[in-house]
């Protein structure tokens, strides 16, 4: 029940990108398609997942048993920019196939706030190991899901005439207000779960 | 002097980091809940903006170009954590209100983009200003944003009462709003800049 309850308020309540403002700029830049969407969507899932577990186990197993929490922010961004880097590599080699659909995706992840805003919040949360794991996949899920939403709406907008000034980003800021507008009908549900 | 007069109203105006650059979108949005929590968070940036442009123009010559992307966010990473220390010690509550915003300032593309555009081509001077130019430009589109956003939606400017708070829409204040007000300023900046 526990677990249901964190999978829900990550999807749906707490979206990542709707209510918790994080991972905006590749949420902007590669929305333009469903198919790019889907892709990356897909690559931010896998570095997620993995790159919450290895802060997580740097958290508990180093820097709190030798008090260096103060080194935080510097060593999480460092690992996260090492592990993008090394399941680049890694993917290469083991399966091209996976590497040819997210090769792309990939280096654009290192500057994704949602990565390093993910390992930072399962630690200020207090989440045991497992707890973190689902946590970071059910938020991949939501951010991939308003991906895909959102570059459905934006292929539909390419197509219909808009004022010269809100082409582009303004425009599409203003979609995402409304479906951010969508998404707080869910708030609530929560309550449920406790 | 006058160069480096224009330096700085670059940044501020020409390559306005929100309006202009679209860069930094997440701190932009998620912390303009409040003109003060706007600016507070764009002078936190705009600190973290100077120092590490100026310290890594002075480290150019000495950083390897072939790890130099690694290097720049440790040098970056170096003066978030000095901010994060500082704010949870004097200001506690505007930290808590910033919250997780205040670490993510590392992967904020505007401090690695203008690290690598401008901090690793010019002198230390330069690179300070236009740190500065930079900084206040992102700090003016914070506060903006963040003005618009506490007025419409409580109906106060940096919590001086303007008109009363039963008149404003809440929507503002949360989530939706700020994409909403967001997308506004973006197509009013559109329109007076191509005049």
């Amino acid at each position: 029940m526990e677990y249901i309850g964190i999978i829900i308020v990550a999807i749906f309540v707490n979206n990542i990108v709707y209510s918790q403002f994080l991972g905006i700029c590749p949420f902007l830049g590669v929305s333009k398609k469903v198919d790019t969407a889907i892709g990356m969507g897909l690559a931010v899932t896998f570095v997620l997942t993995i790159s919450t577990i290895v802060t997580f186990l740097l958290q508990k197993g180093i820097l709190e048993p030798f008090g260096l929490e103060y080194l935080q922010t510097i060593s999480f961004i460092l690992v996260i920019a090492a592990l993008v880097q090394m399941v680049e590599i890694i993917l290469k080699k083991v399966s091209p196939s996976l590497y040819q659909a997210l090769g792309v995706f990939l280096p654009l992840i290192t500057t994704n706030c949602a990565i390093l805003g993910v390992a930072i919040l399962v630690i200020q949360k207090d989440f045991n190991l497992l707890q973190s794991v689902v946590f970071a996949i059910s938020t991949s899920i939501g951010f991939a899901l308003a991906l895909i939403i959102f570059s459905g709406i934006r292929e539909q907008l390419a197509l219909t005439k808009v004022p010269k000034a809100m082409q582009g980003i303004p425009i599409a800021l203003i979609t995402a207000g409304i479906i951010a507008m969508a998404f707080m009908g869910f708030s609530g549900i929560d309550q449920v779960f406790k | 002097m006058n160069n480096y007069f224009k330096v700085i109203v670059n940044g501020l105006i020409k390559e306005n980091p929100t309006f202009v650059l679209l860069l930094g979108m997440c701190p932009t949005l998620a912390t303009t809940s409040s003109a003060l929590n706007g600016m507070s968070m764009g002078l936190a940036t705009m600190f973290v903006l100077i120092c590490s442009n100026a310290a890594i123009s002075a480290l150019k010559n000495l950083i390897p170009d072939m790890v130099r992307i690694p290097a720049f966010i440790v040098v970056i990473a170096a003066f978030v954590t000095i901010v994060e220390m500082v704010m949870n010690a004097y200001v506690p509550a505007l930290a808590a209100s910033l919250g997780i915003f205040i670490p993510l300032i590392v992967v904020n593309c505007i401090v690695l983009g203008r690290a690598e555009a401008f901090a690793s081509r010019n002198n230390v001077l330069a690179s300070a200003l236009d740190g500065l130019g930079i900084g206040l430009g992102f700090t003016l589109a914070l506060t903006l944003l963040g003005a618009v956003r506490e007025l419409l939606g409580t109906g106060k400017i940096f919590s001086l009462s303007v008109y009363p708070e039963n008149f404003g829409s809440l929507i503002f204040v949360l989530a939706p709003g700020a994409f909403i007000a967001l997308g506004y300023l973006i197509a009013m900046f559109n329109k007076l800049q191509k005049k």
